[in-house]
């Protein structure tokens, strides 16, 4: 997918183009707001990375004249600045997403990733499969082999977020976001302990593992045989 | 110098004019006092001539010239201030007390009374001031009748001089307390100026005097004196922060560094490499943490209260926390249960609360282990409840506790207790729990939890729900 990076740090900005164009996509890199600007709105972005504090016009102006621009290309803004107040005034601008310095780069890549497949069509999916799990979003039931599986209602929505991404990689910090609402960082393995009590439920006794561990990086859910 | 500087005060100025007001004010006053009992005077005076002249005048038309003669001749006699004087055509003096008026005055009959000069006797050389009144009568005779005025004159003069000291004393007085009162606020200001140097100068202690006058002097020491307050406490949280600062991230950053090094100069083990890069990730995501929580306490204490904002639910956020916490308490070999029955609303930043909450669960967890046995994990029970006007929220545990003397320390930034050293973690937790506290305008209290065990009492304003 094409991925704009506004980002005025040199180092920081050849780190990325390098590390999407590794991870197989095409990233274009704009070193100040303006012309990051210019080259938004010029479109055929499936995702911009912005920088909040930048030369010539800030990462939040930028957003905020693309929507009202009518543009709805999905915006990831990066900010040294993380905390509670300057996540909400991102999102508010129009943000789609908020990721605080200094990050992972496998954390970027997951939220890059979840944001270019939030505006495919498959949204309004009632059905999620993966192999032979199946999740029904609207009667909130779970099957594995045709077999009810019984979930308590956060591991529902923990799976129906991996299911969402289905084939891709989710992070913890992703999951606590997504599923519990929170920003903070738990310091503990708290989300790893909710994913295993998930994973014990939809893959125990099946030969094959559905749910696996990204090391370094979280969690995946796919059908390794196909 | 000194004397420069006291003419160019706040206090000498405002004197200055008030006493340049007051002068003006009382000369007026005095001066209209003194124009109001001439004009009273004066129309006393003009009143008795009138009088006397219609009593001669009586005097005439019932015993014609010659009584009036004989009357003026009578009361010329009599001592006093009143003069008389008949003369006749040719201008010789038939009777009257009066040696000599200019002569043109004669001509003035039927006139308003007027002030004239006159010599009272035969020899007399200084002229003496009379109001007088000029009748002419039938025969060719010409009468004045008057009043010597010496007494008018001198009560002019003396309120003249009445004025003349009143407002010299007026000055001299206005001067000297102009002098001491400014010279009191000079010294007061000076004093504050001198503490506010000191101050400056480093020594953070220095506090500007009160004296219990309770003046404004006092009340603006006062509050100076709390801002210093809070500033000495800032600036002790500063200086211990840079302290703490300078041990808890040099120490993993010089670990870092050194790995680093050693690892160059050692083998050229690719696996070797690897691990090393991996543990430097790891220790560089252990320091991250630390400034994010650092920067998180240092936002949050500059927060304001009112800043805090919107209505959360604690019971929701209590429940979802402890739901978050309770696989991993479990998988622990502990055991986590929450009671919390809502909604208990707060004015507040429901992450914030969410976050502390988190950091008190997770010490329970860590920290509220039995000691000894080591498969045994915390029992650790999270309430919410209502008490009063406050929401309080309890972490409790059944671990080894805290001992009296370090519970106000573990609040402090990066402490961490001898005992707890080997566990991970950065000091910080608690730090936040306090500074969230603070913002919410509510506290945190470090208690026994009976029969054993750490029982922490967070405590926040319940919002008040308007009817």
């Amino acid at each position: 997918m094409r991925i704009l990076i506004i980002e005025d740090d040199r180092e920081t900005a050849t780190y990325l183009t390098k590390a999407l164009r590794e991870a197989g996509h095409v990233a274009d890199h704009a070193a100040d707001g303006e012309s990051g600007a210019d080259m938004a709105a010029e479109g055929g972005y499936d995702v911009i990375v912005a920088d909040r504090m930048l030369p010539k016009r800030d990462g939040l102006a930028i957003v905020s004249d693309l929507r009202k621009e009518g543009d709805e290309t999905p915006v990831l803004i990066l900010s040294a600045l993380g905390q509670v107040d300057d996540r909400v005034a991102g999102l508010r601008a129009g943000g789609d997403d908020y990721l605080a310095k200094p990050y992972a780069f496998s954390e970027l890549l997951a939220r890059v990733e979840a944001l270019a497949r939030r505006r495919r069509p498959g949204e309004a999916d009632t059905m999620y499969r993966v192999g032979d799990l199946e999740l029904d979003r609207l009667s909130h039931t779970v099957t594995r082999a045709g077999k009810p599986i019984p979930l308590q209602p956060r591991e529902f929505r923990l799976l129906e977020y991996l299911m969402k991404h289905a084939g891709h990689v989710v992070t913890r910090t992703m999951l606590l976001e997504n599923v519990w609402d929170y920003h903070f960082d738990p310091q503990t393995n708290v989300i790893d302990v909710h994913v295993s009590r998930l994973r014990s439920k939809i893959d125990k006794g099946f030969a094959e593992p559905l749910l696996q561990t990204v090391r370094g990086s979280g969690y995946i859910i796919r059908d390794a045989s196909r | 110098m000194r004397l420069g500087r006291f003419f160019n005060t706040t206090a000498f100025r405002l004197s200055a004019i008030y006493l340049a007001g007051f002068s003006v004010f009382a000369v007026l006053f005095v001066v209209y006092i003194s124009y109001a009992t001439d004009q009273l005077l004066a129309r006393q005076l003009r009143e008795t001539i009138d009088t006397e002249i219609r009593s001669l005048a009586e005097q005439a038309g019932t015993g014609g010239i010659g009584a009036v003669v004989a009357g003026v001749d009578r009361r010329s006699r009599r001592p006093g201030a009143s003069l008389y004087l008949i003369v006749d055509v040719t201008g010789r003096i038939v009777a009257g007390n009066i040696a000599e008026v200019p002569a043109a005055v004669l001509d003035r009959a039927d006139e308003e009374p007027f002030t004239v000069g006159y010599v009272r006797e035969e020899g007399e050389t200084a002229e003496r001031l009379a109001m007088v009144r000029v009748v002419s009568m039938p025969g060719g005779l010409t009468m004045l009748v008057g009043r010597d005025i010496a007494e008018r004159e001198r009560f002019r003069e003396i309120i003249g001089q009445s004025i003349a000291w009143g407002a010299a004393l007026l000055l001299v007085l206005g001067a000297i307390s102009w002098f001491f009162v400014s010279r009191r606020v000079l010294s007061r200001i000076d004093s504050v100026s001198a503490t506010s140097r000191r101050i400056m100068d480093g020594d953070l202690s220095g506090r500007l005097e009160v004296t219990g006058s309770g003046d404004e002097f006092d009340r603006l020491a006062a509050s100076l004196n709390a801002m210093l307050e809070r500033i000495e406490g800032l600036m002790h949280g500063l200086k211990e922060v840079s302290d703490n600062i300078a041990h808890d991230l040099k120490t993993p950053l010089t670990r870092l560094r050194n790995r680093v090094e050693s690892t160059l100069g050692g083998s050229d083990d690719p696996a070797a490499y690897r691990a090393a890069l991996e543990s430097t990730i790891e220790d560089a995501d252990q320091l991250i943490r630390v400034f994010n929580a650092l920067l998180i306490i240092a936002q949050v204490e500059a927060g304001t209260p009112d800043k805090a904002g919107e209505r959360v639910d604690v019971a929701e956020i209590v429940r979802d926390v402890a739901e978050l916490y309770e696989p991993a308490a479990e998988s622990a070999g502990g055991e986590l249960t929450a009671q919390a029955d809502g909604p208990l609303f707060v004015r507040g930043n429901r992450e914030l609360i969410g976050q502390a909450i988190a950091n008190l669960i997770d010490n329970a967890l860590k920290y509220g282990s039995r000691d000894g046995e080591e498969s045994a994990g915390a029992h650790v029970a999270v309430a919410a409840g209502r008490e009063g006007d406050r929401i309080v929220i309890t972490v409790a545990d059944d671990g080894p506790g805290i001992a009296a003397k370090d519970r106000e320390r573990v609040l402090e930034r990066f402490v961490r207790l001898e005992e707890s050293r080997s566990a991970p973690g950065s000091g910080l937790g608690l730090s936040l729990v306090a500074a969230v506290a603070r913002l919410h305008g509510g506290e945190i209290a470090l208690l026994d939890n009976l029969p054993r065990g750490l029982r922490v009492v967070l405590r926040l304003p319940a919002l008040v729900e308007a009817a």
